[in-house]
Order: structure tokens, then sequence, then C-alpha cells
């Protein structure tokens, strides 16, 4: 059963056009990865899902309703948790403030304390830097605590921005394991990359977005062994 | 010795008043990235309806119960909290996205919005007033050959225990860190299940109604209250923003040390230098600390907002 369906959407940025027509489905329980170059609309997307961004027209459904033009702070509370682009943590908190701006709409104290345990054991690193400013973090750890923080809202679709932006390989891996681990464990995810290589090994379907516009969606292992997404994305050939 | 104790406690007990009203600013700015011209209009109208209630309940005179000082201040507070939501509900929300300079001309508009309305005759007309001592002037107890009068004694108390209260709910509430949480992004905190419209709002009401407490103990200690538009408020409430300024603007422990060491400098230049050079300190300190700190003592370039 698919989680979220997003139909026809179009999205300006004033005169330009930045998503056109663009339709993809999540099955619930999947990782799906939507791949393509910086500019061709990614972060568009995971912003007018989480309704940053308005869409000029499409629709938007997230287990069968329509979330379009409902505020981004009610989209928490149906189950739906963004870590976005750049990290966006909270600097100027601690790292354990961060972690409880995550469960900020919840209110079951055994449940948030059991997440945060959840999300420190999958990054242990963040239990060692719990009093810290977040804004003393390094780039892996930022990363590492925006996906906690995400998990803490106890979401049923996680939106994931970019996740191995700017970090080393060896932390682009731990990440993307813990990744497929928060996803086994039930949460369905849908994740935003550039790099199609890791993205592709974890996901279950993957999408290509190029301008706006999908132009591949397959298996994410038939993606991974096609010739164009090997030339384009891959860059093998 | 006599001089410097008395110099001392008159800078604390105005420097926590300035403290109280560079609160509103620097929470507004810490949220909004603006500065709320209209703040020191706030002030004003606080220190106005303490006189209002004062006088409608006929208190006058030494022998007034502290209860009735206690719901002056509580009814000013209240009325001005209430007058904060609605500005920002009517004046400011509307212009959420709007590019900066069309919000703070709009402040500008809300400022002499208020000035001119409090010139009203059914509301506190344009003549002089004269606040009725609630609490007496004679002094409580002395220290070092100084008296230190009720009125001096229950400034610093309130505005010190406001200001704790402020730092609690800031750091030690949900409420709290959801403020700071929008301050750093508002896109960011909204992602997290806050309703930014709603903080911002709490802002403005727990802002106006600090600068509501500040009008309500100014006018208990210079009990001389000019009109709705005459400039000492004008000048008062920039004086606030400087503290706000030179402590940080957008850090709210900023704005408690920058409204003492302002209220502490003013007092201490007309005491030993000149009486009438007072503002001219309080713009220096603006100046020297611009120039060496423009960030302000305790601000960071970004970091610790709200």
């Amino acid at each position: 059963m698919a989680l979220l369906t997003v139909k026809q959407l179009d999205v300006h940025y004033g005169a330009i056009h930045a998503l056109k027509g663009l339709s993809l489905t999540v099955e619930a329980g999947q990782i799906v990865t939507l791949i393509g170059s910086n500019g061709a609309g990614k972060t568009t997307t995971l912003k007018t899902i989480s309704s940053l961004l308005r869409p000029t027209s499409g629709d938007i459904l997230f287990d069968g309703q329509s979330i379009v033009g409902r505020p981004t702070h009610e989209l928490v509370r149906l189950g739906i948790a963004h870590a976005p682009e750049g990290r966006g943590i909270f600097a100027n908190l601690t790292v354990d403030e961060n972690l409880e701006m995550g469960a900020y709409v919840r209110r079951d104290k055994v449940g948030i304390a059991a997440d945060r345990e959840r999300a420190l054991t999958l990054f242990p690193r963040l239990r060692e830097r719990l009093t810290q400013s977040a804004g003393t973090l390094s780039g892996g750890e930022q990363q590492m605590l925006a996906i906690g923080r995400a998990l803490l809202a106890r979401p049923r679709l996680l939106l994931l921005d970019e996740p191995s932006l700017g970090l080393a390989p060896q932390v682009v891996r731990t990440i993307f394991d813990i990744i497929r681990d928060i996803n086994a464990s039930g949460t369905t995810i849908l994740l935003v990359e550039q790099n199609a290589h890791m993205a592709l090994g974890v996901a279950h379907f993957g999408y290509v977005l190029e301008v706006g516009q999908i132009v591949m969606a397959d298996r994410a292992e038939t993606l991974a062994k096609s010739d164009e997404v090997r030339k384009a994305y891959l860059g093998v050939g | 010795m006599a001089k410097l104790l008395q110099t001392l406690f008159d800078g604390v007990a105005v420097g926590s008043l300035y403290a109280l009203i560079a609160l509103g600013y620097t929470m507004v700015y810490g949220i909004l990235q603006f500065i709320n011209f209209a703040h020191s209009d706030i002030f004003m109208t606080g220190a106005w309806i303490a006189f209002v209630i004062a006088k409608a309940a006929g208190w006058a005179g030494g022998d007034t119960p502290i209860w009735a000082s206690l719901v002056t201040l509580l009814g000013s507070m209240i009325f001005c909290g209430l007058l904060g939501f609605v500005i920002e509900r009517l004046a400011y929300r509307p212009l959420r996205g709007a590019p900066r300079l069309n919000v703070l001309i709009t402040a500008i508009g809300v400022s002499l919005f208020l000035e001119n309305t409090g010139q009203l005759e059914v509301l506190f007309g344009t003549q002089p007033q004269r606040m009725p001592t609630l609490l007496s002037s004679e002094p409580l107890f002395r220290i070092g050959g100084v008296g230190l009068p009720l009125v001096d004694v229950v400034v610093v108390l309130v505005a010190v225990g406001l200001m704790l209260l402020l730092q609690w709910l800031v750091f030690s509430t949900r409420l709290g860190r959801a403020m700071r949480a929008v301050s750093f992004s508002i896109p960011v905190a909204s992602l997290m299940g806050v309703n930014v419209d709603r903080v911002v709002s709490f802002t403005f009401v727990v802002g106006s109604a600090l600068a509501a407490a500040a009008g309500f103990l100014y006018a208990m200690k210079y009990p001389g209250l000019n009109q709705p538009a005459h400039s000492t408020w004008i000048l008062l409430g920039l004086k606030c923003f400087v503290a706000a300024v030179v402590g940080g603007i957008g850090n709210v422990r900023g704005a408690m040390l920058g409204g003492l060491l302002i209220g502490c400098v003013e007092m201490f230049g007309a005491a030993y230098l000149s009486t009438s050079l007072r503002d001219v300190y309080v713009f220096s300190i603006l100046i020297l600390v611009l120039l060496f700190k423009p960030t302000g003592l305790l601000g960071k370039a970004t970091v610790e907002k709200v």
C-alpha cells in the first residue's frame, strides 16, 4: 500500500518552474530514493511535501489523505518527519535539547525516553555530547543529530535530504547502515541523494529527477545497472 | 561613601527597569529580526494604565495596602500583554515574509498610533499627571547612612523577580525551548511541529507585559507622568534599545546585563560628572561597544538568540 503519493506536482519559484508535473509513490515499509544532480528539484520536492513550499498545482496524499495546504507543524503529528538539507540542527540548543525538539509534539514520556535511548544507541557519538551546544558538533555528528532528532518524532514516513552531503566516505557508510536499520525497524523512508551509488545501494525503489521532471523510475537494483544511470550518476562508462 | 551607595542603588533600580524593557526588544528581535519601535509606547501605556487603575480605585497616600500595588501591576501587565498580542496580530503578522524594512516602517506607524490615540481625552489626555503614591518613599532601612525607600526595594525586587521568571521560562521550559528553536530557524522549528505563529504571539505578550511592569515601576519611582506623546518616553525606550544592543541584541541575558550597565553608567555619570550630559554617557557606551565588540557584550555572531 502506498504511504505517500505525489500526483502531478507543479512548483514555481517566481518565474522559475522548479517541478514540472512530478509524480511519485512511496510504498509503506520501503526506502525510496530520489536521485539527481544539483538543482534538479530534489530538495524542492521534500520541502513541498512538508508544506514549506506551496505547489501551484497537483496533490500530495499521505495515507490516502490530501495534505496540500496543511501547515507544516501539523504534518509532524500525522507522522511525517523531515531531516532538512544542510542538517538544519539548532546550533543554539544543546544536543539533548535538539533531541527534545524532535519529540516536541509528543506527550508520552515513556515512549519518548525509549526512542531517545534508541537514537542514542544508533548514534553513540551523540551520547557523549548530550550537554554540548549542537553548533560545536562536526558535520557528521550534526547529520547524526538531524536523523536522530527526526526519529524522536516516531515518524511513519522519514524524509531525508542529502544525508551524505559533505561527509567523509567512512561516515557516509555508517549513516547509510543506520538508514537501513531504521527502515528495518518499520519506518518508511524517502531519501533524497546526490550520491546515487550509496542511495541505490540501500533503496528498494528509485526515481531519477532531471530539471524538475522524473525521467526514470524503477527498482533500485535495476536502476543501478542501467546504462543511463551508470553514465550520468555513477561515473561509470 | 554615602553618595557612592546612593548612586549605586539608583543605578541598579533604573538599570533593572531598563533591563525589563530591553528584554522585549531583544526577544522580538531574536525571533523576527526586527526592531519593534512600538515597544517604548507599550512601556508608556503600561505606566498610564497603572495611573488609570490607581486613580479609578481611589488609591493614594501612604496607607494604601500593598495588594493595591499588586493589583495595579498585574492589571497593567495583563492589559499591555493583550495590547501586544493585538498589535502583532493586526500589524505585524500580515507582514511575515515581507521585506524587513516594511515591518520596521509599520512599527514606527504603530508607535505614532499609540502615542496619538493615547492623547485622546477619553484615554489619557494631553496633560501630564501625577501617579498616586502607592508605596511609601520613607526610608525602609538604612545602609551606610543611605536610606533605602520601599519604592526602590520594590522596583528592584519585582524587576529581578520577573527577569528570573523569564530566564526560567526561556531556558527551562518546553515553550522556551520552542522560542529558542524558532529564533534559530522558523522553517526548521515548524518541521519539529512548533506552531510558529503561536510562539511569536506568546513572545509579544511576554515582552509587552514586562514593558508594562517596567511602566508601573517607573511611575512608582518617578510619579510625574508626561503626556503619552512626550519625547521622554521615546528617549527612555531608546536607552533600553541601546541596553539591548550593548548586551548583544537577541540575547536574553545580554539585555539584563546591558540594562544594568546603562542604568549604572547613567547614574554615576550624572552624580559625579554632569547631570545635563546623562544621555551622552549612555550613547557613548553604545558607540564604544559597537566599535570594539559590534555583536554586543554577550552576543556571539549568530548563536544564542531569543
